[in-house]
């Protein structure tokens, strides 16, 4: 099971830029009421993150969407204090990272948090190997030590051969890797990455998003990422939280937030996408309970079951839910008392519980049966009925 | 018509000249100091100039033109030095050279942390800016004045005056050159945790080189530009060769001396553009 350790942790956290900000959050309740710019006029302040409250867990992939100036590049910032956060609390492993005198900040940056930034940053003066050095430089990890561990990093991320080449002769997408590589090579358990990859061209971002998926399961890391593109958040993601404003209106998994918006903003922003590339098997799928019997039960009971939920097909489990076929309707109203093993169909369709919207349409075009969800050892976890799927495209 | 008076008179004067005697006064030894341990470097490397003979000069000014800024410059620095030695000028070019570089040295000795200074603290930048638009805009005749009050005659009230002329360039382009190190690189330098003087020595100097350097440049300009003002207050070199020559209405030297000058002023111009192009390459690649 997936460990639930809260890694990030951000307590009603506000960002507000300017003279006095705390003043707005004391009075909140009159400024509320003003936009951007008559807050600016009347008090010189811009208000970045408004009471943000979120948790993220090890090994996530917590991405945050907005558009540009809803203040999720300000709330990843305040995540290790680039930005220093006006009110609320940001737990890091569960200590308080608000209050840290700035040495022990500056261990925790070098030591637990890496950062990736949109234009990359890279230090154009140094050699790529250099460059990924630099976490560890400053650290004072001693040059051959520090060399043999950036080498491996950019092994990692299919930079080997090019470290002594300086970032400007690379193209954008290796100066990312890397941005990457450098965020790496102090081994750190977060990695904040700021549009990470928004300054690429699309084809080439498409690919780095694939490839950081696939890094990601070879070096566990908690990511927090940033970015205004809705499909690449949906690409990535575990969780995402969209913001607007300054504050979060919806957080969920990307079928969450495709299949219920929560808000006007956040339905507007998903309606036009093509869900059948992003909800899986078990976001649509029913539980077993409505479409599973059990052979020792009786043809009456097993067609009494079948009327009650509507079902034209069920499928036959053993105790312990594995799959042992599939029963037609009409086989059991014909049968008397036990079940026919005869009967039990053993070609049915099924599917793992990630698979694509898009292949189970495909799927179930060739066959009336229902598509069993099942696990590595055939257990059935739901069912994907033509029902499902019609109400997944339309709702 | 009745002729209107202004009801108060402040003498703004008085009362800094006073002051002025009143540090003279009570920091006579501070200042004896200063005017010994500047006279000391001036001296050293105005007899290094002056000793190295001319064609090895020569030859070392023209192999680091070539290496620096190409073909062009080390053949124009042959060609101008060799005329400054044969208009018989040679001596007073590299006292000439010796004050500036001193002056220069200074001004970077003191430029640069304040550049530092203005670029981390906003508000130190608010205070120095009006002081050094004044250290250049005051014509430089004035401060000639309590150069002489608190350094007494000769080359070192001359460096003084020199130094508070060319320092402002060298101050202004460190702080614009800190300032102008692209934000995200800054913030990538903070996220893995740098302290703030590795922040300074690996990331905002080294990018801010080649501003610093076009204010190396300028200052080195401004010095040359005040030689013949330092020299009033008894600096030598090709200075008090013009000051001489106008003081005699000498066409002949003024005019030698004055090419004398725009020579030394255009290699070095020349060599330290070489440098500031190359830096440019190595960190912008432009």
């Amino acid at each position: 099971m997936k460990s639930q350790v809260n890694r990030i942790e951000c307590a009603n956290l506000w960002k507000i830029f300017g003279p006095n900000p705390r003043r707005i959050i004391d009075d909140w309740g009159r400024y509320s009421k003003y936009n951007k710019t008559e807050l600016m006029q009347r008090t010189g302040c811009v208000v970045g993150v408004k009471d943000v409250s979120f948790t993220v867990s090890a090994g996530e992939i917590f991405v945050i969407m907005g558009l540009s100036g809803s203040g999720k590049s300000t709330l990843l910032r305040c995540i290790n204090r680039l930005h220093e956060p006006t009110r609320g609390k940001v737990f890091i492993d569960g200590e308080d990272i608000t209050s840290l005198p700035k040495k022990t900040l500056r261990e925790l940056r070098r030591k637990k948090i890496g950062m990736v930034f949109q234009h990359f940053a890279l230090l154009p003066h140094r050699k790529v190997i250099d460059n990924v050095a630099y976490g560890l430089e400053i650290q004072g990890i001693d040059k051959k030590t520090r060399h043999s561990m950036a080498l491996e990093v950019l092994e990692l991320v299919g930079l080997k051969g090019w470290e002594h080449q300086y970032p400007h002769e690379l193209s954008g997408g290796m100066q990312q890797r890397v941005g990457l590589a450098r965020a790496l090579a102090p081994n750190p358990e977060i990695l904040l990455m700021d549009e990470a990859f928004s300054a690429l061209d699309p084809l080439i971002r498409r690919q780095m998003q694939d490839e950081f998926i696939k890094l990601l399961k070879v070096v566990k890391k908690t990511i927090v990422f940033v970015t205004h593109d809705l499909h690449e958040a949906l690409r990535i993601a575990t969780r995402i939280a969209i913001m607007k404003g300054g504050s979060i209106d919806q957080i969920g998994t990307p079928a969450e937030i495709v299949l219920h918006p929560k808000t006007k903003y956040v339905a507007e922003f998903v309606q036009d996408l093509p869900r059948a590339k992003f909800v899986t098997a078990q976001d649509i799928m029913e539980p077993p309970s409505k479409w599973a019997v059990s052979a020792n039960q009786t043809t009456e009971e097993i067609a009494c079951k079948m009327d009650n939920e509507n079902l034209w097909y069920a499928y036959v489990v053993d105790e312990n839910r594995r799959i042992r076929g599939v029963i037609d309707y009409r086989t059991v109203v014909d049968g008397n008392g036990h079940l026919d093993p005869n009967n039990i169909m053993k070609d049915f369709p099924q599917e793992r519980q990630h698979t694509f919207l898009e292949k189970l349409i495909k799927r179930a075009a060739k066959t009336s049966i229902p598509i069993a969800v099942t696990d590595e050892n055939l257990r059935l976890l739901g069912v994907v009925s033509r029902e499902c799927l019609l109400d997944a495209l339309i709702s | 018509m009745g002729e209107l008076t202004f009801p108060v008179r402040i003498p703004l004067g008085r009362w800094a000249e006073t002051l002025i005697m009143w540090v003279t006064d009570n920091f006579e030894s501070t200042f004896d100091g200063i005017t010994k341990t500047v006279n000391v470097i001036l001296v050293k490397i105005d007899a290094f100039f002056n000793w190295v003979p001319w064609p090895i000069m020569i030859a070392a000014v023209v192999g680091i033109a070539w290496l620096v800024s190409g073909k062009k410059t080390a053949l124009f620095s042959a060609v101008s030095l060799f005329l400054l030695g044969a208009f018989g000028l040679w001596s007073e070019g590299m006292s000439t050279i010796a004050l500036v570089t001193t002056s220069v040295f200074i001004s970077v000795l003191f430029g640069l942390p304040l550049g530092i200074l203005a670029a981390k603290s906003d508000r130190f930048d608010a205070v120095l800016r009006p002081i050094l638009d004044g250290m250049q805009t005051i014509p430089s005749f004035v401060y000639l004045i309590p150069a002489i009050m608190l350094f007494g005659i000769g080359n070192v009230p001359g460096v003084m005056a020199t130094v508070i002329f060319s320092l402002p360039p060298m101050v202004r382009l460190t702080n614009l050159g800190i300032r102008q190190v692209d934000a995200e690189v800054v913030e990538a330098g903070l996220a893995f945790g740098s302290t703030p003087w590795q922040l300074l020595l690996k990331i905002q100097l080294p990018l801010a080189l080649p501003a610093i350097m076009t204010g190396v440049n300028q200052t080195v300009m401004m010095a040359l530009s005040m030689v013949v003002v330092a020299a009033m207050i008894g600096a030598g070199g090709l200075g008090y060769k013009i000051l001489y020559s106008i003081q005699r209405v000498n066409l002949a030297v003024g005019l030698e001396s004055g090419l004398g000058i725009l020579f030394i002023a255009m290699i070095l111009d020349r060599i330290l553009q070489g440098v500031t192009k190359k830096q440019q390459k190595v960190i912008f690649r432009e």
